[in-house]
């Protein structure tokens, strides 16, 4: 009886097994990995258009084949790209930032993008088409389409940063140590160190040895001043008003805006990084045709402005900038929205691409970032505390031996 | 001195307690912010839904503990029945001690020796996307074994031997001893270890985190991937419907083993006559 | 007869050998491996060596969860003591309260310790109300210890509650009846017997608090880096392996060390009460 339940409990409980082994032959949906930014595409919530649930829907109409959409997202482009090139998932879509693309393509880690399949590139203005492309290769293929572009610029609580230190429009803010603990600092290497070499105005990506040295020593200075190394945290952060300066992407100035209208923002003016993060194929995709039509949907005109008005970053097609809704849309959230995007704002400060670096910079850049990661500031009472326990167990390990020493001494004594 | 240590408990439980509280009622929190309490709504709960993902990790979740708890107590029974049973004194010593590892070790380092094992042997054989379902199984099926081991092998020593002995004078071949005797013997070790590792298995992130893919996420996989960049209010939510969960669960636990107590007395004395 | 039971013995001791083999020596070789071999796969040293620039973070990670450890020995020793003398009712509801904790996951309790204390939290908004200056949690080394006390004190209160449940009741009025105070039968017969617990308390804390990444993550901002973010960090952020298989050993090899320690004084204990 018990052991006819024993078999009966473990053959369900290895049921699951069965089926899951089962519906892995038995293939009817596909599915299309996408690998995106945090926070970097419309997904349906506060009322906004679902873009992968509405993709799945296109594609059901269009084809009459069911496909399903696994969106998962990074923080930063390292981290992405240690993800595909251990190999341990692959994924169909990948959306990363120009230098990393550069990377790839270099590395030969992305599928050439066969534009046929993408008839929606002709919306997509001229300035990133062409020569202007940022990565180089032989070959006229072209291996990305820009989803997103802007600029880094200072983010800033005006009820709490005085206006003559925001009036200044420089990077210096970020090392004010009027504002010890309330600035936060980018926790990726290259957007770090960025803030750091921009200020100083060295060439992120000729920088010598010595330039990213002082970077370096720059940020460990920086260290004892910032709340905390953050990505999307920032969001939070800056809304709630627990910190009150930030670096970010422009776009998301206007997220943050949205929920504390104290927030101001402006491009420092010793230069800034610009940036386009674009949708790439890498090679390892299961599903090339479907990436093709994903990366084809989201540069549809009214997918695209969904995304625009719910990322607030600058759209690099020409059907977003022409659709009146949009402009509309942007105007509301912020006044200058479209000025600090696509204007005279943005255009009046020197802004400068990152690059891929060398190996050896890489190397030196992981380094330099480990040694800023590594560069603890604990206070004294934390060695005190526990320099107090070690000499407390010492001290216990000494009692006890002696205490067992008088026993064992005692008890041979003892039958004498 | 009966007043200091019931305010002593009260205070450390309200501590330990507190934040929890404040997850529960911030979950109902209109405005999506922590410093005040604005108004009722469910809204999170909603925000929650919306995507299946959230019921898809929990899925996930289950078939994973099922399978690999399952898996972990068919393994675990076998091993210990052969841990208990062998003569060599040193085989006993070597396959304790390797069991003790994967508990001994820290989750982190568990984890990314797993992974390094999976990396490698991709590399080795040239395959892609190795991780997944599979991988994530190996590792919790891994982790629960000594779960499961400790909690047999004790039962094992505690059976009456001449039962083994009795049963093969009367003509059972080893294995329908196993069946017929040793398992329904041990059967309370069994019970608790398939508990035990079905529990761990469902609340493991460390380990999950370093051998998993996006394809196969598990609910605390999926919690991790939402909080890592943002304070989600939707997310306070599903801690909510966790945690009511655990404290039901754990709350019906302890009733049936409040009303179990007296059972296996009763049996013990049934037994002691039969035996007289 | 016997060569048969052998035999089905054999059997049922080959899957597990295969799979512990597979599963559990192969994966910590292979932590070896690249510890000790660079990108190419040759074999070297480096990557232990270049480990020196890590010391700081490796005594940071020892100091932060020895205090953890301490904190909550200090606190969970007399919970558990308090919990024991309750009535029994009182006890299994109480039981149900700290087993409550553990069954939630780490994730939960650290995001929900981050909800109290972040700045514009309650926490901070009460002393901002009551007119104290505002002060900043998220971010310092305190709050780092506490989201590790707050974590795994269930753990060590656990334990030790079990040992001193188990307690026989003669040992205590035999004690009383030797003459000694109820202080007095504290320290020299109540504390020596629970050692077991305290041990396996110390353990259950010490381990996860030397190894946690979520929680430096979460309540320390990303600026502080002990030995579980920079594994963390090596494996899923940036492709060194090689060196997070290199920190990883050393900290295992720590932990064994500090595991071996700690077990020498439980023995130790066992011996003087035996």
């Amino acid at each position: 009886m018990k052991r006819a339940l024993i078999l009966v409990i473990i053959s369900v409980m290895l049921l699951p097994l069965c089926l899951s082994l089962s519906s892995c032959e038995s293939e009817e949906v596909t599915t299309l990995y996408v690998y995106n930014w945090g926070e970097y595409i419309s997904d349906g919530s506060e009322d906004s258009l679902d873009t992968n649930k509405e993709f799945e829907e296109y594609y059901y109409r269009k084809t009459g084949k069911r496909v399903a959409v696994n969106y998962s997202t990074f923080s930063s482009n390292e981290s992405m790209y240690a993800k595909i090139e251990s190999g341990s998932a692959s994924y169909d879509v990948i959306i990363p930032s120009d230098y990393m693309i550069q990377r790839m393509v270099k590395e030969d880690m992305l599928l050439p993008l066969d534009l046929s399949k993408i008839p929606n590139y002709q919306y997509i203005d001229e300035k990133f088409k062409g020569e202007n492309v940022y990565y180089e290769d032989d070959s006229d293929n072209v291996y990305s389409i820009p989803y997103f572009y802007g600029m880094i610029g200072v983010i800033y609580n005006s009820s709490i940063v005085s206006e003559e230190d925001a009036a200044l429009e420089s990077w210096s803010l970020m090392w004010n140590d009027d504002y010890t603990r309330d600035i936060l600092q980018f926790n990726n290497s290259r957007d770090a160190f960025g803030t750091a070499m921009y200020w100083k105005g060295y060439d992120v990506n000729e920088a010598t040895e010595e330039q990213w040295t002082e970077a370096r020593d720059l940020l460990i200075e920086q260290k004892d001043l910032v709340q905390g190394y953050v990505m999307d945290e920032i969001f939070n952060k800056m809304s709630s008003g627990s910190a009150a300066i930030a670096a970010y992407y422009a776009g998301d100035f206007f997220a943050m805006y949205e929920d504390n209208d104290d927030l101001a923002f402006y491009y420092p003016t010793e230069g800034t990084n610009s940036y386009i993060d674009a949708m790439c194929i890498p090679k390892g995709s299961k599903n090339p045709d479907l990436a093709h039509e994903y990366i084809n949907f989201m540069c549809e005109e009214e997918i695209a402005v969904a995304n625009a008005e719910y990322t607030y970053y600058a759209s690099p097609l020409t059907t977003v900038l022409e659709n009146e809704e949009y402009i509309e849309v942007m105007t509301e959230v912020h006044p200058d929205a479209l000025e600090i995007l696509y204007g005279e704002k943005a255009n009046s400060v020197p802004s400068q691409a990152y690059l891929n670096l060398s190996p050896e910079r890489l190397v030196l850049l992981n380094d330099l970032w480990e040694d800023l990661k590594v560069e603890n500031t604990i206070g004294n009472g934390i060695y005190i505390c526990c320099g107090i326990i070690l000499a407390a167990i010492i001290l216990l390990t000494i009692v006890q031996t002696v205490k067992k020493r008088k026993r064992a001494k005692y008890y041979t004594e003892q039958p004498k | 001195m009966k007043f200091l240590s019931r305010a002593y408990i009260f205070i450390i439980f309200a501590l330990l307690y507190a934040p929890i509280l404040v997850v529960i009622l911030f979950s109902f929190n209109e405005s999506g912010n922590l410093s005040s309490f604005s108004g009722f709504t469910l809204y999170w709960y909603k925000d929650l839904f919306r995507s299946g993902e959230a019921i898809e990790a929990l899925k996930n979740s289950l078939i994973l503990a099922l399978s690999s708890s399952a898996l972990a107590t068919i393994l675990g029974t076998l091993a210990s029945f052969s841990i208990a049973h062998s003569k060599n004194k040193y085989y006993q010593t070597v396959m304790k001690s390797v069991t003790n590892i994967p508990m001994m070790n820290p989750d982190i380092v568990t984890g990314v020796s797993m992974m390094l094992l999976f990396v490698g042997a991709a590399l080795m054989f040239k395959l892609d996307n190795v991780l997944g379902f599979w991988t994530m199984l190996i590792a919790h099926t891994t982790f629960n074994l000594p779960y499961v081991i400790l909690s047999i092998l004790p039962k094992f020593k505690q059976m009456d031997k001449h039962l083994i002995e009795a049963a093969l004078d009367l003509g059972c071949t080893p294995s329908q001893t196993f069946f017929k005797i040793e398992v329904p013997a041990i059967m309370p070790g069994i019970i608790s270890g398939l508990m035990m590792s079905f529990t761990l298995s469902l609340d493991d992130f460390v380990i999950s985190h370093f051998v998993s893919s996006p394809d196969f996420k598990t609910l605390p996989l999926y919690i991790y991937n939402q909080t890592a960049h943002e304070v989600k209010f939707s997310m306070y939510a599903l801690c909510t419907l966790i945690i009511l969960t655990i404290l039901v669960l754990l709350i019906a636990v302890n009733l049936a083993g409040s009303r179990k107590k007296d059972r296996p007395r009763k049996q013990k004395r049934v037994k002691g006559a039969t035996a007289k | 007869m016997k060569s048969k039971r052998s035999w089905f013995e054999r059997a049922a001791s080959s899957p597990y050998i295969v799979w512990s083999a597979l599963f559990i020596i192969a994966p910590l070789l292979f932590v070896a491996y690249f510890a000790f071999t660079d990108r190419d796969g040759a074999f070297t040293f480096e990557n232990i060596l270049s480990l020196s620039s890590y010391s700081e973070t490796f005594v940071m990670s020892l100091g932060f969860s020895l205090i953890a450890t301490t904190v909550c020995l200090l606190i969970g020793y007399p919970l558990a003591y308090c919990m024991s003398r309750t009535s029994e009712r009182s006890r299994s509801i109480l039981m149900v309260l700290l087993m409550l904790p553990m069954w939630i996951s780490l994730l939960i309790r650290t995001y929900s310790l981050m909800a109290l204390l972040d700045n514009g939290g309650l926490v901070s908004t009460f002393l901002v109300n009551i007119g104290l200056p505002k002060l900043t949690f998220i971010g310092t080394d305190g709050a780092v210890i506490l989201g590790m006390i707050y974590d795994f004190l269930p753990y060590m209160v656990l334990p030790i509650y079990t040992s001193l449940v188990k307690i026989d009741k003669r040992y205590l009025e035999a004690s009383a009846d030797l003459g000694c105070n109820s202080i007095q039968t504290l320290f020299k017969v109540i504390f020596p017997l629970t050692t077991p617990g305290v041990v396996s308390g110390v353990t259950m804390v010490f381990v996860p608090s030397i190894s946690t990444f979520y929680i430096s993550q979460k309540l320390g901002g990303g600026s502080f880096d002990l030995i579980g973010d920079t594994i963390e960090r090596q494996f899923q952020n940036q492709v060194t392996y090689h060196t997070g298989a290199a920190v990883s050993l050393v900290m295992m090899i720590l932990i064994l060390i500090s595991l071996a320690i700690m077990n020498k004084f439980s023995d130790n204990e066992e011996a003087i009460i035996v």
